[in-house]
């Protein structure tokens, strides 16, 4: 495709997000992509920047969420953000190291009520969509067999490589799961067809708060699928500073299991929680992925807006 | 000890698992929403000839394997070993029944194969894609045939037989696909 549409698809797009967005009195924000912590996430690679004379001045932010974040304790109301963000050691067909990411929050919303929402803008984005709504659970054991929340973890193992062929020793639980997921049960959901998972296992919460339903401990937190591309994920967010600190101790804590560097917890992110996150749900979005449905394109490279070398 | 980590990963990339070289087939990054990255991979083991797949936690680091790959020239066979030389260097290598492998066939004194050295000890041998040799023995063909339907067994003068039209007689030269055990036409 011609660079000049790829430009002028993106224009358009940025257009109708913002006016989606201001048509419901939202506040466009555009924080920091240069700050002085990262995120724990044991398995995301920020990028350090340091000056040429190796002064260390911070990290390339690999989301928006803590600025956000911090924005939102301070009052800031509803929020969105359209920018980029940097992930290290990260490209592959559906992955670029620089992309573009459109992330927002809104207050009083659970993630049911965000995940209807991210379905209106794509419907307006994208044309008329059918909406398929899944858990997390019913995923495993539609496309898989297998319960997910049941299952143990010698079962899991063997069931992966069964699957999968030979993997790496000392994969933790989540591992196989995400392994499973990403590899046999995402290519399975319908294409033409807007996929909603929800209800994660409590390992996989991350930043959301999680809660009991039916007896079952689930993160609230969800993904959304479209012509087999991962779209957006979501969480009603977690307030509570004690939790959120403690889950990025655990991270740290697998890091050192893994061999991964350790991380500085952001102490910023832990005193607005402790300042008071009001209650919401927030969604990060890969504007590029959106990109590539529009135009139909199986490569990321292929709808930037100039390629990507490094 | 010079490594490759998954980032480097690419189709030829020859590294060591568990002391055993191998080269990549296939490679893909894969990186689920939120959780560890992997290079899932298809991978050749060069010894026994195996190809796997496997998955690879993305950014570990694997030695690089001393696999080359070099046009050599072959000499002969003792029955036991069949020998090579670099023409560059000179240098000979002889390479094993496990080595050559049913390529045996297609070996003939003084033409050039690839030979791929393992710490410097052939490991296996591929004929070119093409080879243009003499048929030495086959059954007379029936006059008139010009299509090759059906066909009948040739033998080559490296050993090798393959399915040839029935108009090819002794002492003619052809070319054959290697790969495919195929007659491809007469060579004049």
């Amino acid at each position: 495709m011609q660079q000049s549409t790829i430009l002028r698809q993106r224009h358009n797009t940025f257009v109708k997000i913002r006016h989606f967005f201001n048509a419901r009195k939202m506040l466009e924000v555009d924080t920091p992509l240069l700050r002085t912590f990262s995120v724990t996430d044991p398995y995301m690679r920020a990028m350090q920047i340091s000056s040429s004379i190796g002064t260390h001045s911070g990290y390339l932010q690999t989301s928006p969420e803590y600025a956000m974040k911090e924005l939102l304790a301070s009052g800031s109301g509803d929020i969105y953000q359209l920018g980029k963000v940097f992930r290290s050691e990260e490209s592959g067909p559906h992955h670029s190291e620089e992309f573009t990411l459109l992330e927002w929050y809104r207050l009083g919303f659970d993630h049911h009520q965000l995940m209807q929402e991210i379905y209106e803008l794509m419907v307006l984005l994208c044309g008329p969509l059918q909406r398929v709504n899944l858990s997390y659970q019913q995923a495993f054991v539609d496309y898989l067999g297998v319960d997910p929340f049941s299952i143990s973890l010698e079962e899991l193992k063997l069931f992966t490589i069964d699957k999968l062929g030979e993997l790496p020793e000392k994969l933790l639980f989540d591992n196989y799961l995400t392994l499973l997921f990403s590899q046999l049960i995402e290519p399975e959901f319908e294409k033409k067809k807007i996929t909603f998972v929800h209800s994660f296992p409590v390992e996989q919460a991350s930043l959301a708060k999680t809660e009991i339903v039916d007896s079952m401990h689930i993160a609230c937190r969800f993904e959304v699928y479209l012509q087999g591309l991962e779209m957006a994920n979501g969480f009603w967010e977690l307030t509570d500073a004690k939790e959120q600190l403690s889950r990025f101790e655990k991270d740290n804590e697998i890091r050192k299991e893994l061999g991964y560097p350790l991380v500085e917890i952001d102490t910023g992110l832990i005193a607005a929680l402790n300042k008071g996150l009001p209650e919401c749900a927030g969604v990060a979005l890969g504007f590029d992925r959106l990109m590539m449905v529009l135009q139909n394109e199986a490569q990321i490279n292929n709808v930037l807006p100039m390629a990507f070398t490094l | 000890m010079a490594t490759y980590s998954t980032n480097d990963f690419r189709p030829g990339l020859k590294f060591l698992i568990d002391g055993e070289p191998v080269a990549i087939v296939e490679n893909n990054f894969v990186r689920p929403g939120k959780g560890q990255a992997f290079a899932k991979t298809k991978v050749h083991f060069l010894l026994t000839g195996r190809i796997v797949e496997r998955t690879f936690r993305s950014g570990e680091s694997y030695e690089v394997a001393d696999v080359m790959e070099t046009d050599m020239e072959y000499l002969y066979t003792d029955g036991e070993f069949w020998h090579f030389m670099d023409p560059s260097s000179f240098e000979q290598f002889a390479a094993d029944s496990k080595a050559v492998g049913d390529n045996a066939k297609w070996l003939k004194e003084q033409e050039s194969c690839m030979v791929t050295l393992y710490n410097n000890t052939p490991i296996s041998v591929t004929p070119p894609n093409f080879v243009v040799q003499e048929v030495v023995e086959t059954d007379p063909g029936l006059k008139g045939d010009t299509s090759g339907s059906g066909g009948k067994p040739a033998t080559l003068e490296s050993g090798a037989v393959v399915r040839v039209p029935l108009f090819v007689q002794i002492g003619e030269k052809i070319k054959v696909d290697t790969r495919t055990n195929e007659y491809v036409s007469r060579a004049s």
